[in-house]
């Protein structure tokens, strides 16, 4: 076993850890009375924010080449648009739906990637564009909000997968057994950090993403097929984030124009307080899913209050936001001055 | 293809917009050789090279490499590291964000059976390459732990992992000090012992003489032509390069070098330190005298420079300018003060590349005169103008980009800037680096040129019979502190040597 | 052929270009219509104000044009894009209005406070948030877009707290001025007109520019020059704040209420549109200040062609991303070597 070792990046992502927990611990401190220590309250954090840990997995492969990804929200208010349309008006299946829904996703994050890769048009303005693309064919679609009634999917979205064994199982007041259980999406989010990590981690592609995002004319030098690598992450995130898109749908179960608007901000702002640099070649996924779950945390924290309004989740997420990347800059700081 | 040789180019042509790059050049490789390719700059070796890696597409032209019927051309640097040509570049080119065996095995990483890579193998493997180099690292760690030397030696391990058949180094030891240029120069022989043919891009020509076999020289785009190197002896090399007879370089030092003693002091630090980097000193510069700063590479004569100037914030002790206590936190108040500062990093903070030549030049002027006090474009056009004449800036126009410019040229639109200011004093940080010969003597006669206008100039350079010819005086520096003075008889190349190397003997 | 190839290369080529597109298209379609083809471009005047297609463009693009102003600055100076402004006038609005209105007040036609007060809270709140992001980003480097990021999420956060999460309406006609007309003309042309002149004026007579772009190109490079390269990023982050305000002021103003929800949203993707528009390059340096506004300007004839063709506004964006993937594709350099790569061998063979 090699030992592990502590360096900046590292410290960052246990910073970010802790303090996940202290702000979970410190819910369960503070509203242990209304039902916070459950383990129902956290899996309830998973399946609400499943859809954006699957975003934000592909929002950290783009931030690691050193580009963005503003189009996602958009992207994913389309995909639920197809869904509820393609359900309700033209009688289409589900998992057909599924598919044309990843196709759209492959297709939108190869017309992004090439103009980007292969144009060099920054990453912000491409996808802008891709974002203005995506949200106007939602409306395109439909301006009305769809709810979707199909018994596939609304089972596969009632679908409760318990927990085994009983972990975290409890009885009711009613004497009845409630078993903590999450949801198809919560499995599928999952899958897609495992895959993420795998990816990044494991495979050339992966590494060399770290590579281009370090240092693009030395990749290129390298030998390094800097523009297919760009054009493949890019694609990478748009299938991300149509799986994100469907997982999303299931929580939502219905298509509006407004769907998801901002998004890609919590994408990015949960990639940054995971660790990721937006100039590129530093972060990791583990961090990214971290940075997910703490904004859900704040959100479920506010919910838990009840007497708060809305605005003070960004507020916190906004002021948490600060503090890390302020951390971030003196570490930098720290470095530079090691190096010197 | 004739005996031995590895590679032939012949003939190549390629032009940038505007300008005919290569002309007919070429160059010829044998096998276990290691060919200096010389040329001024702008004579087309990076060029040349880069139409070798396929960076460049040339027009016309053949290459002929061992192995390979008839002429290949590289799609780009994928395709000519498959075909054994390895290249290391004088900035270094990896990845700081990665370990050091990935930077070594990026793209061609040791593969597991499930097609993922294989970390254990490819850390082996580095471990075994750097033990073989005789570096002491963790493969493991980040490159940017690392000190630059050290990043060039592993791109150096990269190059010679890959089974290359010609290695082309591109001014690789323009960051190096002596000890690691000794190290790099051990492994070229073992590489040449391997027969690995070896293209050495430098400047410095005891280098050239030191390690390589033959001498390939470039003058305009255009291949001048292939010598072993004991049919060129030194001055004839320098003259194939400039195309004209050599100037004697050691005569630029003018006959009345004695300084007048009663000369008034411009700078004087006391006890000046900045925190980390150097050490407090003690200096001491007059009117019209050119101090030099000499030691080896991470000495901290830069930084002790920049410390005058307060170019790196953190400095403590007290510094006196004509006489007076003075605090520099920005450069700005140490321009207020008549001082002027070169960088010997051109390109990161020397010029702004996308303006133009007027503008680079009248930045600092205008720095001074403050954000609301525009300087009227008729002044600016004559100042610009002027120093271009002055200093015979080869630009199409003032209003040029200064990017489009040769380093050479670049240089002189940054000294220009300064001049433009005016300063009583004026620190010059490497103005020679990576210039051709030619414009190298211009700078030495200006520098002696304005000391004798009663400007005060810090010389610093990395090659001793430069600064010989132009200082009046020398400082020594060691591990980021003065350890001394020499002036007078001790000025000698041996003189200077010594005094750097340290008395004890052991550095 | 050399003629055309010089003005293609004019830095003010591409704006131009796309607003004589946009108007063609306006040519092009009152001609089908059976309208006077130059309907785009004619200006009556009905109920004593000016009424005409480009009256509107002008009109609604005032608030792109004076925030284009600030993000040009911005981009030039940093690389990066501030995308909080839209948040800013947003919180610019709540505050205003919540001062005027007085804290939980949702309805008022009198002032709480002098409007005077209330107009220069809004503005000071918006320069204390350009100071904030230009903190940020020049005294800690940290990446604009994720410094900005900040304000993004709590700059209209902020501003819904203060209007505590309603709709505050200031019905007194002296604050609606901002917003309407004075005589026949908007109003917001006139604060357009004003800020853009005085923007022109200042960097005209002062040095401003050319520090802008020096430390824009090369930070290191400035310092040693002599330029305090933080405190102009910072000044340029002010100055966007600041715009972000006065153009806050304006929208708050059209609709006498702190809408804090709707102000601003997605306007700051239009501002940097309008930047990138204007053939600046995102990644800082060198930039046209003039190319800035003409793109703002353009984005807003976009949409208003679009509503005069009938596309509703939920569907215009697909049209917008349309109309901006072409104008960057033409624009980018792999692009334009790949034409002229076509167009030459085509010369070559005939």
């Amino acid at each position: 076993m090699k030992k592990l070792k502590i360096n900046n990046n590292n410290v960052l992502l246990i910073i970010t850890i802790a303090l996940f927990l202290v702000m979970y611990l410190g819910g369960c401190f503070i509203y242990a009375d209304k039902g916070f220590t459950k383990m129902q309250t956290f899996l309830d954090i998973l399946i609400n924010n499943a859809g954006i840990i699957c975003v934000t997995c592909g929002m950290t492969c783009v931030m690691l080449t050193g580009g963005i990804d503003i189009s996602v929200g958009s992207v994913i208010a389309l995909d639920c648009m197809i869904m509820a349309v393609g359900i309700e008006k033209f009688g289409l299946s589900s998992p057909v739906l599924m598919v044309i829904i990843i196709l759209v996703g492959i297709v939108m994050g190869f017309i992004m990637g090439f103009c980007i890769s292969y144009l060099e048009i920054q990453p912000f303005i491409v996808t802008m564009a891709g974002m203005f693309f995506a949200r106007g064919m939602t409306a395109v679609l439909s301006t009305q909000q769809i709810s979707i009634t199909e018994d596939f999917f609304v089972k596969l979205s009632n679908l409760k997968i318990e927990i085994p064994f009983g972990i975290g199982s409890y009885v009711n007041t009613k004497g009845i057994v409630q078993t903590p259980y999450v949801r198809i999406t919560v499995i599928v989010a999952l899958i897609a950090v495992a895959v993420t990590f795998f990816v990044l981690g494991y495979t050339r592609f992966g590494r060399s993403i770290y590579a281009v995002g370090g240092n693009q004319q030395s990749a290129t030098l390298m030998g390094l097929d800097v523009k297919k690598t760009k054009l493949k992450t890019y694609m990478l995130s748009t299938v991300f984030t149509s799986i994100g898109g469907i997982c999303y749908c299931l929580n939502t179960m219905s298509g509006t124009t407004s769907q998801a608007t901002g998004l890609e901000m919590s994408a990015i702002s949960s990639a940054v307080i995971g660790g990721t640099l937006l100039t590129g070649g530093v972060g990791n996924v583990i961090g990214s899913l971290f940075g997910v779950l703490i904004n859900g945390t704040i959100s479920s924290l506010v919910k838990f209050n009840g007497k708060l309004i809305s605005s003070w989740s960004n507020i916190v997420t906004a002021i948490l936001l600060c503090f890390f990347i302020v951390l971030q800059a003196v570490f930098a700081k720290v470095k530079e001055s090691k190096k010197k | 293809m004739e005996k031995d040789v590895v590679l032939k180019m012949r003939g190549i042509c390629m032009t940038f917009p505007g300008v005919k790059a290569l002309d007919k050049a070429g160059l010829t490789l044998k096998k276990g050789e290691i060919r200096a390719l010389m040329g001024e700059n702008g004579a087309g070796k990076s060029t040349l090279i880069k139409c070798l890696t396929g960076v460049n597409h040339f027009e016309e032209g053949e290459i002929f490499l061992d192995g390979f019927e008839g002429p290949v051309r590289n799609k780009d640097t994928m395709d000519a590291q498959s075909k054994g040509i390895a290249t290391v570049y004088q900035e270094v080119n990896l990845c700081p964000n990665l370990s050091v065996a990935e930077n070594i095995f990026i793209g061609r990483a040791p593969l597991t059976k499930l097609r993922t890579i294989d970390r254990r193998a490819m850390n082996r493997q580095a471990k075994k390459l750097m033990e073989e180099l005789e570096l002491d690292l963790d493969v493991t760690r980040n490159l940017e732990n690392y000190s630059l030397a050290m990043q060039q030696m592993i791109a150096i391990a990269r190059a010679i992992d890959m089974d290359c058949k010609v290695l082309i180094l591109d001014e690789p030891t323009s960051s190096l000090d002596d000890r690691e240029v000794e190290k790099l120069f051990k492994v070229m022989r073992d590489l040449k012992k391997k027969g690995v043919a070896i293209i050495f891009v430098t400047h410095f020509l005891e280098q050239v003489y030191e390690v390589c076999d033959g001498i390939t020289v470039l003058r305009n785009g255009k291949l001048v032509g292939e010598y072993d190197i004991a049919d060129l002896p030194r001055v004839k090399l320098v003259a194939a390069m400039m195309g004209k007879d050599f100037d004697d370089l050691a005569k630029i030092k003018p006959e009345s070098e004695e300084l007048k003693v009663d000369a008034p002091v411009v700078i004087d630090a006391e006890g000046l330190s900045h925190a980390g980097k150097i050490k407090p000193f003690d200096l001491e510069i007059k009117e019209g005298e050119v101090v030099g700063l000499t030691g080896l590479l991470g000495s901290g004569r830069s930084e002790l420079a920049r410390t005058i100037y307060g170019a790196d914030r953190n400095q403590t002790g007290s510094l006196k300018v004509k006489g007076k206590e003075v605090h520099i936190k920005e450069p700005i108040d140490a321009m207020k003060l008549g001082m002027g500062l070169l960088p010997d990093d051109r390109k990161a903070e020397g010029i702004i590349g996308d303006l133009s030549v007027r503008e680079n030049i009248v930045l600092a002027m205008q720095a001074k005169e403050g954000v609301l006090k525009k300087i009227p474009m008729s002044k600016q056009i004559e100042t610009a103008d002027k120093f271009i004449d002055m200093l015979q800036i080869k630009t199409a126009s003032r209003e040029t980009l200064i990017k489009q410019l040769s380093g050479g040229n670049q240089q002189k639109v940054i000294l220009a800037r300064w001049l433009a200011t005016n300063p009583d004093f004026l620190i010059l940080d490497e103005p020679t680096r990576g210039i051709d010969i030619g414009t190298k003597t211009e700078i030495q006669k200006l520098v002696i040129k304005l000391a004798s206008e009663g400007k005060s100039i810090v010389f610093i350079s990395s090659e001793i019979d430069e600064m010989l010819r132009t200082c009046n005086r020398m400082a020594v520096l060691r591990d980021g502190a003065k350890v001394g003075e020499i002036s007078g008889d001790e000025m000698t190349q041996e003189g200077v040597m010594n005094a750097i190397a340290g008395g004890d003997g052991n550095g | 052929m050399d003629k055309i190839r010089k003005i293609t290369k004019m830095s003010l080529f591409l704006p131009i270009f796309s607003m004589i597109l946009i108007m063609l298209i306006n040519v092009v379609y009152d001609i089908g219509c059976g309208n006077a083809p130059l309907n785009f471009f004619m200006i009556s005047i009905k109920n004593g104000v000016l009424y005409g297609r480009l009256v509107d463009v002008l009109n609604r693009g005032s608030e792109a044009a004076i925030l284009a102003i600030g993000m040009t600055l911005v981009v030039s100076s940093s690389a990066g894009t501030d995308i909080s402004v839209g948040s800013v006038m947003s919180l610019t609005g709540g505050m205003c209005c919540m001062l005027l209105a007085g804290y939980g007040v949702a309805n008022t036609s009198q002032y709480a406070v002098p409007l005077i007060v209330g107009l220069g809270a809004g503005l000071a709140v918006a320069l204390v948030c350009g100071l904030f992001n230009g903190f940020l980003v020049s005294y800690l480097n940290i990446q604009p877009m994720v410094a900005t990021l900040i304000l993004w999420s709590a700059g209209r956060a902020i501003g819904l707290l203060l209007c505590n999460s309603q709709i505050v309406y200031v019905r007194v006609d002296s604050f609606k001025v901002l917003g309407s007309y004075v005589g026949p003309v908007p109003t917001p042309i006139i604060v357009a007109a004003v800020c853009i002149a005085v923007a022109a004026v200042v960097l005209k007579q002062t040095s401003l520019g050319l520090y802008i772009q020096s430390v824009g190109i090369n930070r290191k490079s400035s310092r040693i020059s002599g330029l305090n390269s933080r405190r102009i990023i910072l000044m340029c982050y002010a100055i966007c704040g600041f715009c972000a305000g006065i153009a806050g002021l304006v929208a708050t103003s059209r609709i006498y209420s702190a809408d804090t929800n709707n102000i601003g949203l997605n306007l700051e993707l239009d501002a940097i549109l309008a930047v990138a528009l204007g053939g600046n390059s995102l990644g800082g340096g060198k930039f046209n200040l003039a190319g800035s506004i003409i793109g703002a300007y353009t984005i807003q004839a976009i949409t208003t062609t679009l509503y005069a063709l009938g596309v509703s506004s939920a569907q215009a964006p697909v049209f917008k991303a349309i109309v901006v993937i072409i104008i960057v594709v033409i624009q980018a350099e792999p692009f334009k070597e790949y034409f002229k790569k076509l167009t030459g061998g085509r010369r070559a063979s005939a």
